[in-house]
């Protein structure tokens, strides 16, 4: 009888904080999975670009082509330590007041993830001048000038990119800022027509596009839309966080926690699909609950320690729906609305001003639901009830 | 032109990837690469614990020999010897500016929020209890420049926490019982170590220093007769120049006045430039001194910075900035005094007056250079 709770302590100890340091008895015990350098193309290539580098540190276009790999593992895999990779591969140039132009496109997005946007607007606006054609530091431009929720400077940058890009990149850049500003009907429409108009568009093109799609369908409510878009993204095979935790919380919010569980199975390394995955767990009263929520616990803390906070967002949430946090979850809620004014981030903190009774500390998000005709009927069923509070 | 053709290549592979970024401005949660190192220091010792990533060493030493993607306690067990030595060149621990040596034991492993770490029992013995513990941290520097090692230092007086990494390669921590003498002992010995490994510094008053024992003029070499003129000539450059770089220094560790770091590292590049060439092709012989001033000033704004990466103390500022200047000054001063009697001894010799006065100054003037091109133009030249 006394066996039990020790056999299930000892499941999950592996997964909780820094726990005794130990040392394993059998030499094929496997400690930690790293790319596979004799299987996986990606790891290879990684592996062979990196081995390069390193003897031809200087070597500009290498390090260039090095660092977007890494960045396209970001977006993979979610994993921010190939972030501080890419830096280390460009560091001989990042310091430079004028640095060359891909370079300098490269710093800008290192300076986005740090969530520091005026710098990295700066950066962008330095690539443009000199080449005004150029699509992806346009394409990065729009995306920060979106998370702040300047959807007048959003759509003048989606017009000048729009010679210069696919008419698929145009049509969806065109409907994200639509969308956001009252016409997402209208934005919905012409990205559908514009994805069945251009089906020889690239997969990682079409992702894009359906994602948007997707999620601007569910902000209307329709969400038997947003779901078959969901369902045409995953289905073109690419790894991506971002989708995978869109889709995630599309399928929370439909109450179809358990779902996600198996969406999700086994990608928790991201920080934010391991929230999505502690999310579900709690809604289906999953064994791994206590786990999952424990390891989150444990990231946030570490990522305190290191004095890093572009996390406030995924922190508020998992204070609010999990630890039951209520001014933690306001406090976060409204320090991450200052930096970013995204439809997620309204979210989070009006749920946390009801959960507080706080009325007060949602007007900024009402205002901005005022000023820009946001459409989401989540967003605006939960803004009439934060004004019944008053 | 390389760099053109670069960019068009890369512009062209861009066309490809447009606009599939675009999101990722909406910013993840991150779980960056940390070690965790724990210390406790008691009187001249301490001991703690190391846990680093094996995701991390296996980037900087490829853990994972046979390339499956699986890291096995066998393949770990194999490379413990080569893991502490890679360690152990990255952490260096110093006791009042001493360096203490740091033992690393048998290694166990551990389990972290985001993976297995390997974890390296520490054992320091410095030479005496120190009452600044100074720890350079350069783990991963070169290899991801956003890793950081999330320190917890156990002292008598409590525990503290710190974050080290490429931000603040070098930091101090006082250990609380050291009194103000101790405190200002360790940021002299600091002085003095920062002139002596500063080049930049030490060619500009040397160059100064090279004729005060003799001269070329009108095509002769003129040694000088009177061993107290030399002395008379050194002392007042050595002072202009330690007048002027302790104003500077003062008022930019104490906030008054600030400057751009490149401009400062420029301007002092520039200055030995000058002190050098003035010995080949003389502008002003008997006026060094007041060439030391002028550029002394310069060379302050670079003592500040240096001092500012030291970390100073909250409440004993001044404390740190005397001591810190006048460690420099005694630096100084050990230099002039090996200096002046052998070039006194030496300055007949054809030895001294061409291949040291001129030869000399000729180089220091074309290394100088170079530093200045660098420093201007933000390019790497040199290898060190």
């Amino acid at each position: 009888m006394f066996r039990r709770p020790q056999f299930l302590l000892c499941l999950c100890l592996p997964t909780l904080v820094a726990a005794a340091p130990y040392t394993p008895t059998d030499d094929t015990q496997v400690l930690e999975r790293v790319p596979a350098r004799s299987s996986d193309p990606r790891a290879r290539e990684l592996h062979a670009l990196r081995q390069q580098l390193r003897q031809d540190p200087q070597n500009l276009a290498l390090a260039v082509r090095l660092a977007q790999r890494y960045y396209d593992e970001v977006a993979a895999q979610g994993d921010p330590r190939y972030i501080g990779q890419a830096q280390a591969a460009l560091q001989p140039w990042l310091g430079l007041s004028d640095p060359p132009p891909p370079v300098r496109l490269l710093r800008a997005i290192l300076l986005q993830f740090d969530h520091r946007f005026d710098e990295a607007l700066a950066d962008l606006d330095a690539v443009l001048r000199a080449a005004p054609d150029h699509v992806e530091a346009g394409a990065w431009r729009t995306a920060i000038l979106m998370v702040r929720a300047d959807y007048e400077g959003a759509r003048a940058s989606c017009r000048q990119l729009a010679p210069f890009t696919t008419p698929l990149s145009a049509a969806a850049c065109a409907a994200q800022v639509d969308a956001a500003t009252g016409r997402a009907a209208t934005a919905a429409a012409s990205l559908r027509a514009a994805l069945r108009d251009h089906p020889q568009a690239s997969a990682p093109e079409r992702l894009w596009s359906l994602t948007r799609l997707a999620e601007i369908e569910e902000r209307r409510g329709d969400a038997a839309a947003a779901e078959a878009a969901f369902r045409e993204a995953q289905a073109l095979g690419l790894p991506d966080v971002y989708l995978q935790a869109a889709h995630a919380d599309f399928l929370l919010d439909q109450g179809r926690a358990a779902e996600v569980l198996v969406l999700l199975q086994g990608r928790g390394r991201a920080d934010v699909l391991l929230l999505r995955l502690a999310l579900a767990a709690k809604a289906t009263g999953d064994a791994g609950a206590a786990a999952h929520a424990a390891e989150l616990r444990a990231r946030f803390d570490a990522a305190r320690q290191r004095g890093d906070t572009s996390h406030r967002k995924e922190e508020s949430r998992f204070a609010l729906a999990i630890e039951g946090d209520v001014p933690r979850a306001l406090a976060l809620a409204r320090e991450n609305w200052v930096e970013q004014r995204e439809a997620a981030d309204a979210r989070i903190l009006l749920e946390a001003a009801l959960a507080a009774r706080d009325a007060d500390a949602a007007a900024p998000v009402l205002r901005w639901l005022e000023a820009t005709g946001f459409e989401s009927t989540v967003l605006r069923a939960l803004a009439a009830r934060v004004r019944e509070l008053r | 032109m390389p760099a053109r053709d670069v960019w068009t290549r890369w512009r062209r592979a861009l066309l490809l990837a447009a606009a599939l970024a675009l999101w990722a401005a909406a910013g993840w949660a991150h779980k960056p690469s940390d070690s965790y190192l724990s210390l406790t220091v008691a009187d001249a010792t301490a001991s703690g614990r190391w846990d680093i990533a094996l995701r991390d060493l296996d980037l900087a030493l490829a853990l994972d020999a046979d390339g499956d993607g699986l890291i096995t306690w066998g393949e770990l067990r194999a490379r413990h010897g080569e893991i502490a030595a890679y360690a152990g060149a990255r952490l260096a621990i110093t006791a009042d500016g001493e360096p203490c040596t740091l033992e690393i034991g048998a290694q166990q492993v551990d389990d972290h929020t985001d993976g297995t770490y390997t974890v390296l029992p520490l054992r320091v013995t410095c030479p005496r209890p120190p009452v600044v513990l100074g720890l350079a941290y350069t783990l991963f520097a070169e290899l991801d420049p956003q890793h950081r090692g999330l320190l917890q230092l156990g002292t008598p007086a409590g525990t503290r926490a710190a974050i080290l990494g490429p931000l603040a390669p070098l930091q101090r921590f006082e250990l609380g019982h050291g009194g103000a003498w101790e405190q200002f002992a360790a940021y002299l010995r600091d002085g003095v170590w920062h002139i002596w490994i500063g080049f930049d510094h030490i060619l500009f008053l040397l160059s100064l220093l090279l004729p005060a024992v003799g001269l070329w003029a009108a095509r002769r070499w003129r040694p000088v007769e009177r061993f107290a003129s030399a002395f008379w000539d050194v002392l007042r450059i050595v002072t202009s120049f330690t007048v002027a770089h302790s104003v500077t220094l003062s008022l930019a560790t104490l906030g008054f006045v600030s400057l751009p770091s490149r401009l400062v590292e420029s301007a002092i590049a520039a200055s030995v430039v000058v002190a050098a060439l003035n010995n080949v092709w003389p502008l002003f012989l008997g006026r060094r001194w007041l060439m030391a001033f002028a550029f002394g000033l310069v060379h302050g704004f670079g003592f500040a910075s240096v001092l500012a990466e030291l970390g100073l103390p909250q409440g004993t500022l001044a404390l740190a900035l005397v001591g810190f200047n006048v460690g420099v000054e005694l630096g100084q001063l050990a230099i002039v005094l090996v200096f002046l009697p052998l070039a006194w001894a030496v300055r007949r010799s054809w030895f001294y007056r061409r291949a040291v006065l001129l030869g000399g100054s000729l180089a220091i003037a074309a290394l100088a250079a170079v530093w200045l091109a660098e420093r201007v133009f933000e390019v790497k030249l040199l290898p060190w």
